[in-house]
């Protein structure tokens, strides 16, 4: 959604051209695949810890820090806020870790809490900051639900800085990252640091949640954290693949994101960025080839036809064993009765070399009577 | 105190009510991040039912917005089902898609739709004894109160018939399954409750505050009991404290009144946070310390009559030995000398007789495995504790 100019995009091309010509277009454009990029990273430890709702936690927690830091600068500069935004996240998180380990209420309990109470806090100061008689205080809301078009160059560098910074250390601390992810008490056993990690890594998503908060905004940042992660991990089990996929999910949202939103009025970024990473998401669980539930369907169809196929062979067997002459033919008729036979199944018998067929009679081959009668012993070797 | 002024608190009041008594149950069930999700994907409920009638407070706007909370819970259960990924990833990535839809919606039709996404979110209390319900052209009081105080009636009503069900169900699944309740059924009972809770009180307090008035007073009223009914009440208590005290600050500030009840009940939180008797921080870094003295002063009495040469037994070797620090030394030894565990005669420590049967106990204690018992032991031998 613009506010300052309305592009009316009328096709691909023209609209590529406009992204490297237009200012504003492309300083949205960059800004927002980074920041997938980014959030797409570190979402990926976030998912992986069971902390998935974190993020949404800490986004509503940094309001109050906004409101605050206004209040004290009394500037709208994006960079002090941000920094308000970081303390008071970060104050969210270990109180929430403190409630967690100290006291029996659950974690879900602590999310809720802190991020009910510390939005609220915040809305109370944001309240309190439009009664005040200071004309810059119009356009704090906008991180309320993020405005994309508010984005600047000195922005899209911030967040250009961190994100490499945060690259630099996960390079670094990768193996240490890793062994913490999976297998806390060893990383503690080989004298690793865990608690240091630990605030590291925690920073880290602090930092990128609260980057994000202008231009997604405080509601829909968690999805931005956990939608490219959680289609990501769908179709790998490595952590290395798994980190750069979801990096590339975050950043393809953010392009397409704001192109469907540029090219459209009325189209806030935030949500749309939002629904493509979650349009992501809902192809991932249904066409990962391992864990897909596509897939899984098919094995599971595979599986009951291999299943009925047997029944059939063995049927067939039960037939054939009372004739002296195994190949001795028989009407395919015999079979009607007989549930879970079907004439692709048939055919399917055919194909493997088991069963022979002469127009309307069927006999089964040695190969074919054989694999039955190792069916039939199996099977009856496991009844009794 | 204007009228209004009374109304606004009324209904304030009446929505605390109503959110601490499915609130308390979302604690217990560890479910409360459900109750954020729900508030967040009501939205796009909200707007469609909006299309339709036309009127926030209409019983079918409800009904549809209540609907889009149970759809999203079911949702949820249904990617979790799948394996796919964890249960708190499946809420994450829900309630953030059906709340953009509901932005989307609302931004497309900006021009059809008097709704404000802030106004969702943080509703405007201050407005709710404006918008009056007449019968016949009489007034009888604000629509929301009537929304309010149905939802809470129902609320109530439900939570006296099925009380002992949703009791045992919370707190011991399998057995509710096996005296023939349907866990399901108590299950889903609840989560449609929340929903209707969430959208009935949105309008006037807003889907966050509904969100702090469901899981605050429930979890400061847990840190404080265990006994169910004690804990309805308390979390009750809090939150009509919190809704009461909440307006009187956002009067005096000139701020949002869902922001301020949210403020006060972080405050009331944060105190018995701070200070609940046994569960508080206070408490239990208190007790933390306590046992991490007692475990060293058993340490210490094991060692000394594992030892009955002089040379093991005096202070400095003691010091050296068990490798405390001075500090700490000094108040293990402090606490034996004042439950006259030992006694001290030329710098060399011996075991009193009461010292001595309070170890022997012990030991036999960890030999057999029971150290449990220890603890309960500590009661008849300890004047002092750690």
């Amino acid at each position: 959604m613009y506010t300052n100019k309305t592009l009316k995009v009328i096709n691909l091309i023209e609209y590529i051209e406009l992204v490297f010509t237009d200012y504003t277009l492309r300083t949205i454009t960059l800004g927002t695949t980074i920041l997938g990029a980014v959030t797409g990273m570190l979402g990926s430890f976030a998912v992986l810890r069971k902390q998935s709702l974190l993020g949404d936690a800490i986004s509503h927690a940094a309001l109050p820090g906004i409101a605050i830091a206004f209040l004290i600068t009394g500037a709208k500069d994006s960079n002090t806020l941000l920094i308000g935004a970081l303390i008071s996240g970060l104050i969210g998180t270990f109180w929430i870790r403190g409630i967690v380990t100290k006291t029996h209420l659950k974690s879900d309990t602590a999310l809720g809490l802190i991020l009910s109470l510390f939005f609220g806090f915040g809305m109370l100061l944001l309240t309190f900051i439009q009664k005040q008689p200071n004309a810059n205080q119009a356009g704090l809301d906008k991180y309320l639900f993020g405005q994309a078009a508010t984005l600047v160059e000195s922005d899209v560098w911030l967040m250009a800085i961190v994100t490499g910074i945060c690259f630099i250390v996960m390079l670094t601390f990768w193996k240490e990252f890793k062994i913490l992810l999976f297998d806390a008490d060893y990383a503690q056993t080989l004298g690793f640091n865990t608690k240091f990690i630990d605030i590291l890594i925690t920073t880290f998503i602090v930092l990128a949640i609260v980057l994000g908060l202008q231009t997604v905004g405080v509601v829909l940042m968690s999805a931005m954290l956990l939608a490219p992660a959680a289609a990501a991990r769908q179709w790998t089990n490595s952590l290395s693949v798994m980190v750069l996929l979801a990096a590339i999910f975050g950043a393809l949202s953010g392009v397409f994101g704001t192109a469907i939103s540029a090219s459209q009025d009325n189209l806030s970024t935030g949500p749309v960025i939002v629904l493509v990473a979650g349009v992501f998401v809902v192809f991932s669980f249904i066409f990962s080839p391992s864990r897909g539930l596509l897939f899984k369907q098919i094995r599971f169809i595979k599986n009951r036809r291999d299943l009925e196929l047997h029944k059939t062979l063995a049927f067939m067997h039960h037939i054939a064993e009372t004739h002296e002459d195994i190949s001795h033919p028989h009407a395919v008729k015999l079979l009607n009765n007989f549930q879970g036979y079907t004439r692709s199944t048939l055919q399917k018998l055919v194909d493997k070399n088991y069963v022979q067929l002469h127009g309307n009679m069927w006999s089964l081959t040695k190969t074919g009577f054989e694999v039955a009668s190792n069916l039939y012993t199996k099977q009856s070797t496991e009844d009794e | 105190m204007s009228n209004a002024q009374l109304e606004i608190q009324l209904i304030a009041s009446l929505v605390a009510v109503a959110c601490a008594i499915p609130g308390t149950f979302l604690v217990l069930r560890k479910m409360a991040m459900i109750s954020d999700a729900i508030s967040h994907s009501i939205l796009p409920g909200i707007v469609v039912g909006f299309f339709i009638t036309q009127d926030l407070n209409s019983p079918l706007l409800i009904l549809l917005a209540a609907l889009t909370g149970i759809i999203t819970v079911v949702l949820v259960e249904y990617i979790q089902k799948t394996g796919l990924v964890k249960e708190d990833t499946a809420i994450g990535l829900v309630f953030p898609a059906m709340f953009s839809i509901g932005v989307i919606l609302i931004a497309k039709n900006a021009n059809d739709v008097h709704l404000d996404v802030d106004a969702v979110l943080l509703g405007e209390l201050a407005f709710a004894p404006f918008d009056r319900l007449l019968i016949a052209g009489t007034d009888v009081g604000p629509k929301s109160l009537w929304v309010v105080g149905t939802i809470l009636l129902i609320t109530i009503t439900l939570l006296i018939l099925f009380f002992k069900e949703l009791k045992i169900s919370t707190f011991d699944k399998g057995l509710a399954a096996s005296l023939g309740f349907s866990p399901a059924i108590i299950h889903y009972g609840l989560m449609s409750v929340s929903s209707i809770t969430t959208v009935g009180a949105f309008d006037a307090v807003g889907a966050i505050l509904v969100v702090a008035l469901m899981i605050a007073p429930a979890a400061a009223a847990y840190l404080l009991t265990t006994d169910l009914k004690k804990m309805l009440g308390l979390a009750i208590g809090f939150g009509i404290f919190s809704a009461i005290f909440g307006y009187w600050v956002a009067h005096w500030l000139d701020a949002s009144i869902a922001g301020s009840i949210t403020t006060v009940l972080g405050l009331v939180f944060l105190l018995v946070y701070l200070f609940a008797p046994s569960k508080g921080i206070i408490a239990v870094m208190y007790r933390e310390k306590q046992q991490r003295t007692e475990v060293s002063l058993l340490t210490f009495l094991l060692h000394l009559k594992n030892h009955d040469d002089i040379e093991e037994r005096h202070v400095n070797h003691l010091n050296e030995h068990i490798n405390w620090q001075k500090v700490r030394a000094k108040t293990v030894l402090d606490l034996a000398k004042k439950n006259n565990m030992i006694h001290i005669k030329d710098n060399i420590v011996s075991l009193t007789k009461k010292g001595d049967e309070f170890t022997s106990k012990a030991i036999d204690y960890i030999i057999t495995n029971e150290d449990a018992q220890i603890e309960d032991m500590k009661d008849d031998f300890f004047l002092f504790r750690g």
